[in-house]
């Protein structure tokens, strides 16, 4: 058990610290600093990859791999610890407030993660945002989410966790609504609404997570200590608690004396604990919100809404894990896979380069929750999965960022094309992404995809249940769909001839899909400030500055390598690969005394090594078929038959016949896919109208019932008022009059004496000095 | 010398630092009968002290007198040039809104 | 009177006073005597000149004497540090100081009434005789003790010093004397401070 030094606590402390003071000193003197002070926080950012990465490596393999790291001791040896509310013993109180850091396996790599994503966002920011009249307050609200990201991975109890992913939905909420400041932009009002969507939606799940957290804080050691009255939990009892490694040393115990199974209570906590995930990591019925978000900049969209943020709810997942009762992660499962599917489904039928990504994040996320569900190693594969999604993701969006910015704020892919020659680096990186998340063998997606397929199968073969047979079911449809709309993306954006500049105003005279991402998405040439840069070439794309190209260059070589990172030996066997080294379940849950949580047998399933051998067997078989299908599919529609002719009359069906033959079959099928299932709608329909209609009937009530209560009592007041107010002015009045009157005739005689001279006091009070002594003379 | 000696300065002192800011019609005047005030005052700690059991506090009270001085005339002189501003006079007896 | 003749007459009886106190010490008590006399008479007669003197400028110069003097009681009484500082702080710093009042407000020669510092001193001083008697009797209960028991007046500096900053005697008051300086000083400034409109230019009506 090696434990981190007190050099190691301060790279570790200086880590969020650094955006932190770089926020403040932007937002104070940002707009006065030479290049409006990007330079200042890229830089800070560049001195945080560097110690996360230096963490990273030192950490993880000056070590043996299966050796965890952590910092639980350093509440005995002095580490960085504060006590708020915290007594000792355990008799005279029952509140327990103690934060720190947490660092273990887990922590480092989605340290190393943001360190490296962020760094590269900044950069990349400083090419794309060049120009925004609001530039620096740019910068200094993407440094304080960083800093609210680091925090949230850095934190070892539950409550600082929460504060700072509260803070993460404040940050989302300002980036995404950075047009609606700008008065050129024509997106004004749709970045308002958006942001205002987002923040409202998850919101909703972040209460659940209060509640979930209050549910744990407080039932779990009353629990505990109602155990351990009655003889069946060895030794002391506790005192409530936020610490992660404590929450996990209390369910190991309570669970244990429950001879496996959890109470009740922890099943409804942890659904509400998973809500918090479903709002963040934007999950079933509540991801409406991460497609309208993509109204944010590009930047923004790259690392909160593809990366970090919505990872958070998934390294969430990963922190709570063992307080999830079996049936909980059935849920957790089933929502996953909902998720999945029906995510990739709506993606297939976008045409916004930035709406597919954001369907596609939704359905990646959907896959890491669902094989955290699955559990097992199914944990491991949907956290190495969101290390892996992190890297190709981020370049995905960063390449349609500079796509977008190359084409002068286009965003809409028919009218795109033929850009694989105008940027080469961007199409190279997008390609190379495009293998990583379709999960090419030896990209990067391949390794946790193929692991997560394979989690799915084993759940299947070791225990027959519903929700595990349809998340077996759905996810390799899920991965194909995947496949297939990032190749669409790849060969409607970089294929065939260049078919924008043409028709400047012609969106809305398309065929049949021109309602596709109708109101959110098309045509964002809002934000027309740094034009004056392109006027020379105005109608060409071009490729972009070398401070965009170098993120997309860095993240699309962790896209190929991002996976073989993790390997250790033969890379078809996962049990040899780093990540399940790093974060190892035996590891992952490491208590204050040291040892680690043995839950193995309560809410894990223990898959036997033949259904592992087997179910492994099947997932690489399932992988490349979807994979092959995915790509023939994609090719077969979107380049086979193209209609190059076409190019220029802006119809899309006639470009691309096939799509238009395939969506004109399905009919209404492809209409609701197309409008979302309708989930915005009937949202609108439900809880806005519901709440619109819940406050009309208020407002009646309150101006029918209660306002005539009110006045009845004011006209009461007014008739009791009328008798005070008799009783005052004769016989009140008359007594206060009377001693008015008589104070006035003394304080005409006193009024003698204030001069207002302040000499004169001095000598009045000389002489009342004198008066005293010679009195206590003369007595 | 005893004490006593002292202590009659020391009283003679502050009673002339009254009659300086009773007798004076200057506002500045004021400011000095304080000063001579203190400085009595001053003179009584230190003698007590001397004639004591040999402690350190009228001393050291001394000495946080004089930075209370020190504190008191740059304010006081501040207030004078602001009631001078104010009342186009130094004569304490003109500025007696107060009785108002 | 004419004013010459009363100036003449007050600086004759001061004169006469001091002599008489200086040679009443020495007579007194030897030579610590006469140095007490010289003080007081420094101390007293300042401020007597002071109260007396029309210009503000006189009395505040007479004033040093004042200052001074008690400084020179402070060596007699064994605290040359409390010396220096009255010398330092007092001289140099709040005279200098009243001496700018005196230069930024007008002079008024009219205002000294000769009534008046009479009436003020037959007023104080009367009162002040009346309970000196019973002044003296209460001090004999206070723990002085008789001059031959005195300890040998030392000096002392590096234990004030050290009692400035111990942390069991006087480290608080000492940070509290210091932030109340710099507040004065801040406070001293806003209220002097001339406001902006006070340098705009009429409007001509």
């Amino acid at each position: 058990m090696n434990t981190l030094t007190a050099f190691d606590y301060k790279l570790l402390l200086a880590v969020p610290l650094i955006p932190l003071c770089g926020y403040v000193i932007q937002i104070f003197f940002g707009r006065n600093l030479p290049r409006k002070g990007d330079w200042l926080l890229t830089g800070g950012m560049f001195v945080v990859m560097c110690i996360t990465v230096y963490m990273f490596f030192s950490k993880a393999l000056g070590h043996e791999g299966t050796l965890p790291f952590w910092n639980e001791s350093a509440a005995t040896e002095g580490g960085p610890v504060f006590r708020w509310l915290y007594d000792s013993s355990a008799v005279s109180s029952d509140r327990n407030l103690v934060a720190g850091i947490l660092y273990d396996g887990l922590g480092a790599t989605m340290l190393m993660v943001v360190g490296v994503v962020s760094f590269l966002v900044h950069l990349f920011a400083t090419g794309y945002m060049h120009g925004d009249r609001r530039y620096h307050i740019f910068f200094a609200n993407i440094s304080l989410f960083t800093f609210a990201m680091l925090g949230l991975v850095l934190s070892d109890n539950i409550l600082f966790l929460f504060v700072f992913w509260e803070l993460m939905g404040l940050m989302s909420y300002l980036l995404i609504g950075h047009f609606s400041h700008d008065p050129t932009s024509s997106r004004i009002k749709f970045a308002a609404a958006a942001c205002k969507k987002a923040f409202l939606t998850t919101r909703v799940g972040d209460t659940c997570l209060f509640f979930g957290m209050a549910m744990f804080y407080f039932l779990l050691p009353r629990e505990y200590n109602e155990l351990v009255g009655q003889g069946l939990i060895e030794g002391d009892t506790v005192l409530s608690s936020f610490r992660f490694s404590e929450l996990w040393q209390m369910t190991g115990a309570i669970v244990e004396a429950h001879g496996g199974d959890y109470p009740a209570w922890m099943t409804v906590a942890g659904l509400f604990t998973f809500g918090g995930t479903v709002g963040k990591s934007a999950q079933f019925p509540l991801h409406i919100w991460l497609p309208d978000a993509m109204e944010g900049p590009t930047p923004v969209s790259a690392m909160i809404h593809a990366a970090t943020m919505v990872a958070a709810g998934v390294y969430l997942l990963g922190r709570m894990f063992p307080m999830m009762s079996p049936t909980t992660l059935q849920f957790v499962m089933a929502i996953g896979g909902i998720t999945a599917i029906f995510a990739a489904t709506i993606g297939c039928t976008v045409n916004d380069i930035k709406g597919v990504l954001a369907y596609s994040t939704i359905s990646q996320l959907g896959f890491m929750v669902a094989a955290i569900g699955t559990g097992g190693l199914g944990i491991v594969a949907g956290l190495f999965h969101m290390v892996t999604h992190a890297f190709f993701k981020a370049c995905l969006f960063l390449s349609a960022g500079s796509v977008i910015h190359g084409c002068h704020h286009e965003q809409d892919m028919r009218k795109m094309g033929g850009l694989r020659k105008m940027m080469p680096i961007t199409f190279a990186a997008m390609l190379v992404c495009t293998l990583a998340i379709a999960g090419m063998p030896l990209f990067a997606g391949y390794y946790s995809k193929d692991r997560i397929i394979a989690s799915a199968i084993e759940s299947v073969l070791t225990q027959w249940r519903g929700g595990n047979v349809f998340v077996m079911v759905v996810l390799p449809l899920a991965a194909m769909l995947t496949t297939f709309y990032m190749f669409r993306l790849i060969f409607m954006t970089f294929f065939g001839e260049y078919r924008g500049g043409h028709d400047d105003h012609g969106h809305g005279a398309h065929g049949h899909d021109d309602h596709a991402g109708h109101d959110a998405h098309a045509g964002h040439d809002g934000h027309g400030h740094d034009h004056d840069g392109h006027h020379g070439h105005a109608h060409t794309p071009h490729e972009s500055p070398t401070n965009m190209a170098i993120p997309l260059i860095v993240l699309g070589l962790l896209g190929v390598f991002g996976g073989h990172m993790w390997l250790t030996g033969d890379p078809l066997s996962d049990y040899g690969t780093w990540f399940t080294k790093l974060v190892r379940w035996e590891d992952m849950y490491v208590l204050p005394d040291g040892t680690s949580l043995q839950l193995l047998k309560m809410n894990m399933l223990e898959v036997s090594e033949h259904n592992h051998h087997v179910g492994h067997i099947w997932a690489v078989g399932v992988s490349l078929t979807v994979l092959v299908l995915g790509v023939l599919a994609a090719w077969w529609m979107y380049i086979s038959k193209r209609q190059d002719s076409e190019a220029g009359s802006g119809d899309t069906a006639a470009l691309f016949p096939i799509p238009a033959q395939v969506t004109g079959k399905l009919g209404l099928v492809y209409e609701a896919v197309r409008d979302k299932y309708y989930i915005d709608e009937f949202v609108n329909a439900t809880v806005i109208r519901g709440t619109m209609v819940a406050a009309r009937v208020q407002s009646w009530i309150d101006s029918n019932i209660v306002d005539g209560l009110v006045v009845g009592t004011g006209k009461t007041a007014r008739g009791f008022g009328f008798l005070c107010g008799w009783v005052d002015k004769h016989i009140v009045d008359g007594a206060v009059n009377w001693v008015g009157n008589t104070t006035q005739a003394f304080s005409s005689v006193v009024r003698l004496f204030q001069t207002g001279r302040i000499q004169q006091y001095i000598s009045f009070a000389v002489g009342g000095a004198l008066l005293v002594a010679a009195f206590h003379i003369l007595t | 010398m005893g004490v006593e000696a002292y202590m009659a300065v020391a009283g003679v002192l502050f009673a002339l630092g009254i009659v300086c800011i009773i007798s004076r019609r200057n506002i500045l005047y004021v400011l000095m009968g304080v000063e001579m005030i203190l400085n009595a005052a001053n003179i009584n700690f230190v003698a007590f002290n001397r004639y004591g059991n040999g402690g350190m506090e009228g001393r050291m009270f001394a000495i946080f007198v004089i930075i209370l001085a020190a504190a008191e005339a740059a304010i006081a002189l501040a207030i004078v040039l602001n009631v001078f501003h104010l009342f186009q006079s130094v004569r304490p007896s003109e500025a007696d809104i107060l009785r108002d | 009177m004419d004013p010459k003749l009363q100036q003449s007459v007050f600086y004759a009886v001061l004169a006469l006073a001091v002599v008489a106190a200086i040679g009443g010490g020495l007579i007194t008590h030897g030579a610590e005597g006469l140095a007490f006399g010289l003080f007081a008479s420094f101390t007293l007669g300042g401020s007597l000149m002071c109260i007396w003197e029309r210009s503000v400028v006189r009395s505040a110069f007479s004033l040093m004497a004042t200052f001074m003097g008690v400084a020179g009681l402070f060596v007699l009484l064994g605290h040359d540090f409390l010396a220096m500082a009255q010398v330092l702080i007092y001289v140099g710093g709040i005279l200098a100081l009243l001496l700018f009042g005196v230069m930024l407000t007008p002079p008024d020669l009219t205002e000294r009434k000769l009534t008046r510092v009479g009436g003020a001193i037959v007023f104080v001083f009367g009162g002040a005789g009346l309970v000196w008697n019973h002044v003296q009797s209460a001090t004999r209960s206070l723990a002085v003790l008789p001059p031959e028991e005195l300890a040998e007046a030392t000096t002392q500096d590096r234990a004030i010093g050290l009692a400035f900053l111990h942390p069991e005697q006087y480290v608080v008051a000492f940070e509290l004397a210091a932030f109340l300086l710099t507040v004065a000083l801040v406070a001293a400034v806003y209220i002097a401070r001339r406001r902006t409109e006070d340098f705009e230019p009429e409007e001509a009506a």
